[in-house]
């Protein structure tokens, strides 16, 4: 972009800028008081009554557990996440989605995603003669603490929370997708109706208020532990002691905050 | 999102080989992104060949000097707009200013950008002509004398002191110049080499490939204009220059080779887990644009052509043949290079499992027709820049008398 | 010396290009549009403010508190009230217009129920094709308490996974309790009384070794073959290998 460009994007979003500011001064004062009020959007009302006392990030930092060895593969978790979330239907967006691995007698590995039914993809082999072994693997972000993502938006636009929840600011997101590139995951998508990135929040409206995320709050085997890494007793650190943990991509050293127990070599 | 790009969507599913990541299946860096690297690297590349003049003082290539800084200029102004309309909210491309998140290697394109075309070249082509801009201004009637003038900041001094100032000056902008250039395309190869999620990105040599690759295409691109500005004027070629042009160009394209080849054989022989699936990806996605576009057309033919020329004794006209004929081939493989580069890097999926497929819009903003159209705005650019301003040194008795 | 005429008209125009991207960097863009924290600020406020789609089991308890007591000590005690009926903050928020959804249909149950060979062992699954086809689920199960009408009769209808491997293999032929006996509670609460495994070598060379009865099973001799190992340490009694 040259600086003709910058110009004219300046003189026209001048007017919305200062409007902006207006809006934003009120919302720092707020920022230490308590983070649980919506100042825009004040249509939406949540069904919970304000969370005791002022929330402060600083005292969390919130980790997903899975248990591969629970998981049915009912996808209950992934339709409540896009209920919950505004995620479009179409099997090309996903925060969180289920794959299936089936490892043959032959060593041979076949992956689907089973919230993907292509036209052309066969059913995968059923016979269970040649199955040495077969699980479900729950995927979403990882919420990073050495985010590969936070690092190459250009513009600032996605970010840590002090709680450890990685974010997209969707009205600053110019749409370059470096982040969807970055991501070792495959956990963001390009939202066709905002035109911004999308990825799992850990229903961050949800925790903050002391709900569970979307997904956790209806996993009927209760494969997927939500909790608070920095609380001493919470159903995430109980997980982490009782079971020998793995992450994925350990390699890129991103740190991620989604923690599986029983996982198996295959899975990438 | 229109029906019509969700019913490909649905298409490109069908063409999935093994398994991808369900986000996967849309490729988001599409041509404009291939168009990106490859306007870049003509820039830097026609930049360094006018370097030789200035700073190595090969005064044989001197009759392209001047081409060759227009060339680099009309091939920068265009270099944002592939970018800019591949971001999906291009309005708010101005952020990148207002909030550059330092951390970030795409945030620092601004900057470079900024710095290359304000502090390199148009300094140094203001520098280059401004005696020819005071004369001209004095020559031409009206409107254009003024349009002289303010090129030329309203200077008037034309004296030998003030030329051989500017002389003094063009070789400083040059020194900085030469890694400024270098800067500009080593850092679109960062913005790939540095992503560590993808592997056949992530290389420590994706900014020295770039680099030499754009050195190649930059030359090419030159031998090109100059050949086809001097039929179209009717002048005779100056072969000399042509021969030495060639000759660095001979040299560049080893070199380039060299480094794909060690990139190659680097991956191939430390074998990592990615391995398979670019093997297979290079056999089956790439295999047209990689081993018969990139390797085959764009680099042994037009080399083997570069060897003939050179170790044979052809007339003019032949050699002016073979010339123009790998000159064009080794644009058609560059081009290749950077669609391997950035298609290549999103047909495979990061789980190392299935490989995509892409579908290039025709129509759309980011199709086929948008990035045509944004090759040909460059020349488009020159052609008014080489009506503008002239291509060769004014004589000095001209300047005397006005 | 005297300055030259080329620097000092430069020097003019990179004031000016400087004075003014430092007007406007500083100056006249407004810090809201600058500052990083900000930004950050009004997006967790704007992500804060996102809609509530699943209400959460709490709130189901406050009213339903009969049938959530009911469902938390059945099978399905960890089950979230949503997990079946879907998201329902708006019956929530307004339980006389907004009614919640029930799942009736045959095609839900099977969902989690339906046999699949990649679930874990022993999570409870049935051929939906095979299972009482037709009947809705509902007709005999109550999806708040779900207890079998009877005590399953067979053991695949929870081990379905284990049956259908046996059924394949060479000990297609053997029932279960040949090798396990089976307490009767364990049909009513399965993890209160577990069955039983065999825990020798003998055990199998009851059938296998050298000198036993049964003439079609492959013979061994226990003495020598598999040293200090257990049989099933090598081989899967469930489809064990030779004839699989």
């Amino acid at each position: 972009m040259n600086k003709r460009q910058f110009l004219k994007g300046l003189i026209l979003f001048f007017p919305a800028g200062g409007l902006t500011g207006v809006l934003a001064s009120p919302v720092r004062g707020k920022e230490t008081s308590g983070a649980d009020k919506g100042t825009e959007a004040s249509g939406a009302k949540t069904t919970q009554p304000q969370s005791t006392g002022a929330y402060d990030p600083e005292r969390h930092n919130y980790g997903m557990g899975i248990e591969i060895d629970k998981c049915i593969g009912c996808s209950r978790c992934v339709e409540a996440c896009k209920a919950e979330n505004n995620v479009p239907q179409e099997p090309f967006f996903f925060r969180t989605w289920i794959e299936r691995y089936v490892i043959t007698k032959d060593r041979e590995v076949t992956v689907e995603s089973i919230n993907v039914k292509s036209r052309g993809t066969r059913e995968l082999a059923q016979d269970d003669r040649e199955i040495l072994r077969s699980f479900f693997v729950p995927k979403l972000c990882n919420q990073c603490a050495h985010p590969p993502c936070v690092q190459v938006c250009p513009v600032g636009a996605t970010f840590s929370t002090k709680d450890g929840v990685v974010l997209v600011d969707a009205n600053r997101c110019i749409g370059c997708r470096y982040c969807v590139q970055a991501c070792p995951y495959a956990a963001r998508y390009l939202h066709p109706e905002t035109k911004t990135a999308d990825k799992c929040t850990f229903c961050y409206h949800r925790v903050v208020k002391g709900l569970l995320p979307a997904c956790v709050e209806v996993c009927p085997t209760q494969a997927r532990v939500f909790g608070d890494l920095k609380s001493k007793a919470s159903r995430l650190v109980r997980l982490m002691r009782m079971n020998k943990i793995h992450v994925l991509k350990p390699s890129l050293n991103t740190d991620p905050k989604v923690y599986y127990a029983q996982l198996d070599g295959e899975v990438r | 999102m229109n029906p019509e790009r969700i019913q490909d969507l649905f298409d490109l599913l069908g063409q999935v080989t093994g398994y991808i990541y369900p986000n996967e299946i849309e490729i988001h860096w599409s041509i404009l992104v291939v168009v990106y690297p490859y306007v870049t690297g003509l820039v830097a590349g026609a930049f360094i060949l006018a370097s030789l003049v200035k700073v190595f003082k090969v005064k044989e290539v001197e009759p392209t000097y001047r081409l060759a800084l227009l060339t680099a200029l009309a091939f920068l102004l265009v270099a944002p707009l592939p970018l800019l309309l591949h971001l999906s909210q291009p309005m708010r491309s101005f952020e990148i200013f207002l909030t550059p998140n330092l951390t970030s290697a795409m945030a620092m394109f601004g900057f470079v950008y900024a710095w290359y075309l304000m502090a390199v070249l148009l300094l140094e082509l203001w520098f280059e002509y401004r005696r020819d801009l005071v004369v001209l201004g004095k020559e031409s009637t009206f409107p254009m004398s003024w349009i002289y003038r303010a090129l030329s900041l309203f200077s008037t001094d034309v004296s030998d002191r003030a030329v051989a100032f500017d002389l003094k000056a063009i070789r400083m902008i040059t020194i900085i110049g030469i890694p400024s250039a270098f800067l500009l395309h080593g850092y679109v190869g960062f913005i790939f080499g540095s992503v560590k999620a993808n592997p056949w990105w992530s290389s420590v040599l994706m900014p020295i490939v770039f680099l030499m690759s754009a050195i190649v295409s930059g030359i090419a691109l030159v031998v090109f204009l100059y050949m086809v500005l001097t039929s179209i004027r009717n002048q005779p070629i100056d072969m000399r220059c042509l021969d030495t042009i060639v000759s660095y160009l001979f040299y560049a394209v080893i070199v380039d080779f060299s480094l794909e080849a060690l990139d190659f054989i680097h991956r191939l022989y430390q074998s990592e887990e990615s391995v398979k699936i670019l093997g297979t990806l290079i056999t089956n996605k790439l295999f047209m644009s990689l081993f018969v576009l990139q390797i085959l057309l764009g680099m042994i033919i037009p080399l083997g052509i570069l060897v003939v020329a050179r170790s044979r004794t052809f007339n003019d006209d032949m050699r002016k043949l073979l010339y123009f004929t790998s000159v064009i081939l080794i644009q058609v493989g560059i081009f290749s290079t950077r669609w391997n580069v950035v298609i290549g890097g999103q047909l495979f999926s990061k789980s190392f499992r299935g490989l995509m497929a892409y579908k290039m819009e025709v129509m759309g903003i980011e199709g086929l027709l948008a990035a045509l159209a944004l090759l040909i705005l460059p020349f488009v650019i020159l052609t008014v820049f080489i009506r503008l301003l002239p291509t060769e040194r004014m004589e000095d008795h001209v300047a005397r008398t006005a | 010396m005297r300055i030259p005429e080329q620097i000092q008209r430069l020097a003019i125009v990179t004031a000016v290009i400087i004075g003014g991207v430092l007007l406007v960097r500083f100056v006249l863009i407004p810090r809201s549009l600058i500052s990083d924290d900000l930004h950050r600020a009004s997006t967790v406020q704007r992500e804060l403010a996102k809609p509530i789609k699943f209400a959460g089991s709490t709130a189901c308890q406050d009213c339903h508190e009969d049938v959530s007591s009911r469902v938390r000590k059945g099978y399905h005690k960890n089950l979230s009230c949503e997990g079946c009926h879907g998201p329902e903050a708006r019956h929530a928020e307004n339980p006389m217009e907004v009614k919640p959804f029930a799942p009736r249909d045959r095609k839900f149950c099977p969902l989690c129920h339906g046999y699949d060979p990649s679930r874990p062992t022993g999570f409870p699954q049935i051929n939906p094709t095979a299972h009482n086809p037709i009947k809705p689920c509902i007709t005999c199960h109550n999806p708040h308490d779900p207890v079998p009408l009877t005590a399953p009769q067979e053991c695949s209808a929870c081990h379905a996974q284990i049956q259908r491997t046996k059924a394949v293999s060479s000990h297609a032929l053997l029932q279960c309790t040949t090798c396990h006996s089976v307490p009767a509670q364990h049909k009513k609460t399965p993890r209160s009384a577990w069955p039983s495994k065999p825990d020798t070598r003998a055990f199998c060379g009851g059938c296998h070794g050298k000198e036993a009865t049964p003439k079609d099973a492959p013979k061994i001799d226990m003495s020598t073959h598999g040293g200090r190992f257990l049989c099933w340490q090598c081989h899967y009694p469930h489809l064990p290998e030779g004839r699989g």
